[in-house]
């Protein structure tokens, strides 16, 4: 309940309070957002599970948002940063689609 | 809660994807752990983050996202298309300036050629003519003034720099016109160029006045002359002399304009 509350409160913070993003943030914020978005999803697969640990979340939400970023950085680096951020993408993508379709079999039974 | 329940359990424990919903429900209506704030305050800063994002790039330039290389080769080919674009400004500026150049020198060679025109036609007596200048008026009461005597004051005319001759507001007196007398040379009638003019003659002179009327004051000249025959010469210098007669056109069979 607070975890959805939270959701609610951070996008309307962010839909009115309009901050612009630091330059040195900005390549690394679209990443790390989709990271976020996969641990989110993980964690309430896990929920759905009975699995769900708190301490587990929270290390899982911060080392995907770290390692992403990471990778975006080192991509940047490396002159193959659109190729890697794309393969980021889809590598999160497919864990957030698995996890989706967990959830979907816990509350659907289909 | 199973375990409160025990007459339930039969139901449940095969029943096994009712887990998740409960554990769901469970979830929703759970009293607050320390655990669900901190993941309450990670959801926040995601949905935050997400949100900052989509306005940002909404109110983004389209090149705010680009990459450094993409951005580089971009402002190359740009600067290439700025290079391209000024030789082409130099060009066409090069062209307007020879453009203008010729313009205004066509412009200056056909004012210059209408005014030599207009020079011509007045010399010509294709056209009327105005300007300071003399009229000549000589009285022959016995008929006795001649063409010759005339064609010298027209001679004296031209040579004193006059630029248009008229006689008696009948005969333009051009390059070609001769001067005859009649039939009867003391009947007081001239032949001027085909037009018959009658005593008193009045000669219209356009030219610098104060020489024109001294070249029929100068001794033996105009005057003389014809006071020697019996008549007189009246000499007027008005403000405006009109020449409004013209020489007949000259009648071309062979010649044409060579460039």
């Amino acid at each position: 309940m607070i975890a959805l509350l939270g959701l609610l409160v951070g996008i309307v913070a962010g839909l009115f309070l309009e901050p612009a993003v630091p330059i040195s943030l900005q390549p690394y914020l679209p990443i790390a957002v989709v990271a976020a978005l996969d641990a989110t999803f993980g964690a309430f697969r896990a929920m759905l599970d009975g699995i769900f640990d708190e301490k587990v979340f929270v290390i899982s939400f911060v080392s995907n948002v770290l390692i992403a970023a990471l990778i975006v950085y080192l991509g940047d680096q490396l002159g193959v940063g659109s190729q890697l951020s794309t393969g980021v993408v889809v590598v999160l993508g497919i864990r957030i689609f698995s996890n989706v379709a967990a959830i979907r079999r816990h509350l659907f039974h289909a | 809660m199973p375990d409160h329940v025990p007459d339930h359990m039969p139901d449940h424990v095969p029943d096994q994807p009712v887990d998740g919903r409960r554990r769901l429900v469970d979830a929703m209506t759970r009293r607050p752990s320390g655990g669900q704030v901190v993941a309450g305050l990670l959801l926040a800063l995601l949905g935050f983050a997400a949100a900052v994002q989509v306005s940002a790039l909404r109110s983004e330039t389209p090149y705010a996202g680009a990459r450094r290389g993409d951005l580089v080769s971009l402002l190359q080919s740009l600067s290439a298309a700025q290079d391209r674009a000024t030789r082409q400004l130099a060009d066409l500026q090069e062209t307007r300036d020879a453009l203008e150049e010729s313009t205004t020198q066509r412009a200056a060679a056909l004012e210059e050629a209408q005014r030599r025109l207009g020079d011509l036609r007045i010399l010509a007596g294709a056209i009327g003519a105005e300007g300071p200048g003399v009229r000549i008026t000589i009285t022959d009461p016995d008929g006795t003034v001649g063409a010759r005597t005339l064609l010298n004051a027209v001679e004296e005319l031209r040579d004193a720099g006059a630029e248009a001759i008229e006689i008696n507001d009948q005969a333009r007196v051009v390059a070609a016109t001769y001067l005859t007398d009649g039939s009867d040379p003391i009947d007081g009638e001239l032949d001027v160029g085909g037009t018959t003019v009658r005593a008193p003659y009045v000669v219209d002179a356009i030219g610098s006045p104060e020489t024109l009327a001294e070249a029929t004051a100068f001794p033996g000249g105009l005057t003389d002359e014809v006071e020697d025959l019996g008549g007189t010469v009246g000499v007027e210098t008005p403000e405006t002399v009109r020449v409004t007669s013209l020489a007949p056109p000259p009648d071309t069979e062979f010649v044409e304009p060579s460039t």
